[in-house]
């Protein structure tokens, strides 16, 4: 992921997974979430109060475990989402 | 001083503004492919149209960081002219030289046909040379063409000037009837505070010339280079 992650020794670097998960910012328009929503209520589902439609991101990687966070973060607030839209948050494994 | 029109993987509008740039405006106009690491000695940047690395994660995100726009943001740093179209206004909002992002249109459809737009002041250098004839004909062709930008930011783009065109009716009014994709405030098109840099939606260099029943996208281009001091052919 980061050079660091590129240049660690053979050896030190652990294999994770990154599990992301992007959404869009509650004050955005969601049409997606709200065709969704409208789709489950016509079928019967009761109760529903709100429907987000966002995506699932999964990356696999060889890096140290000490900088890892960092650097998905970094990835997720530069590319994988855009802060004016969305929001994310994820989990290292 | 020529016209730069670059091209990413998955443009297909390149060759459009190309034709209208060289053919109906008789300017020198080169393709400059987005993996170049120079621009040359260029008036204006197009950003173009398309579908920039197929739309992969969202529209424009990849493109950005092609090595090109390194380039196209130092150009634009020292005022020179930069325009994005459609797809090419979607990258300039990702890389951060336009306010604001363009998300799927609120009808999760694909629109595609001719919409009206206000021109929201006429001394900027993407509408010097519009007409007082009232609202401009030009086509849209998005699925992700809704602009949102946050409450505060939009009051200051409103102050600033910053808010170009308008989606409104045949009369010029822009009611929520007129917006094809749920745009705030109706907005078509945006400029950056120094107002060198300008993405729409809306595609001018479809309506550029009489065959292609309007000529109304014309006046953007003839706007540009006039900010250009280049005179344009008499039409």
């Amino acid at each position: 992921m980061s050079r660091e992650m590129h240049s660690a020794k053979p050896g030190s670097a652990f294999h994770m997974k990154a599990k992301i998960i992007i959404t869009p910012k509650k004050a955005v328009l969601d049409p997606q979430g709200k065709a969704v929503q409208q789709a489950l209520q016509h079928m019967g589902y009761e109760g529903i109060s709100d429907v987000h439609v966002g995506k699932y991101l999964e990356i696999e990687f060889d890096g140290e475990p000490a900088t890892a966070r960092e650097t998905i973060d970094q990835a997720c607030h530069k590319f994988l989402s855009n802060p004016v839209i969305e929001d994310y948050r994820f989990e290292l494994e | 001083m020529s016209f730069a029109v670059i091209q990413f993987p998955g443009s297909n509008c390149d060759q459009d503004c190309v034709h209208v740039l060289s053919k109906v405006l008789k300017q020198p106009v080169k393709w400059v492919w987005h993996k170049e690491t120079d621009l040359g000695d260029v008036g204006a940047v197009i950003v173009p149209g398309g579908f920039s690395y197929g739309d992969n994660l969202r529209t424009g995100a990849i493109a950005r960081f092609s090595p090109i726009m390194i380039f196209v943001k130092e150009f634009a740093a020292k005022g020179g002219l930069v325009l994005g179209i459609c797809n090419g206004f979607q990258i300039l909002c990702e890389s951060g030289l336009l306010p604001g992002a363009l998300i799927r249109n609120r009808s999760l459809t694909f629109r595609c046909g001719h919409v009206y737009l206000k021109v929201m002041r006429s001394d900027s250098a993407f509408t010097n040379s519009t007409p007082e004839k009232g609202p401009l004909r030009i086509p849209i062709a998005h699925h992700d063409g809704c602009y949102y930008v946050d409450p505060a930011s939009l009051e200051s783009m409103k102050a600033n000037g910053q808010i170009l065109w308008q989606y409104c009716d045949e009369e010029g009014v822009a009611g929520v009837d007129a917006n094809p994709n749920g745009s705030v405030w109706n907005i078509a098109g945006v400029c950056n505070k120094e107002g060198n840099v300008a993405g729409m939606m809306p595609h001018p260099e479809r309506a550029s010339e009489s065959c292609l029943d309007s000529c109304d996208g014309i006046h953007l281009f003839k706007s540009m280079l006039m900010a250009l001091k280049q005179p344009a052919p008499v039409s």
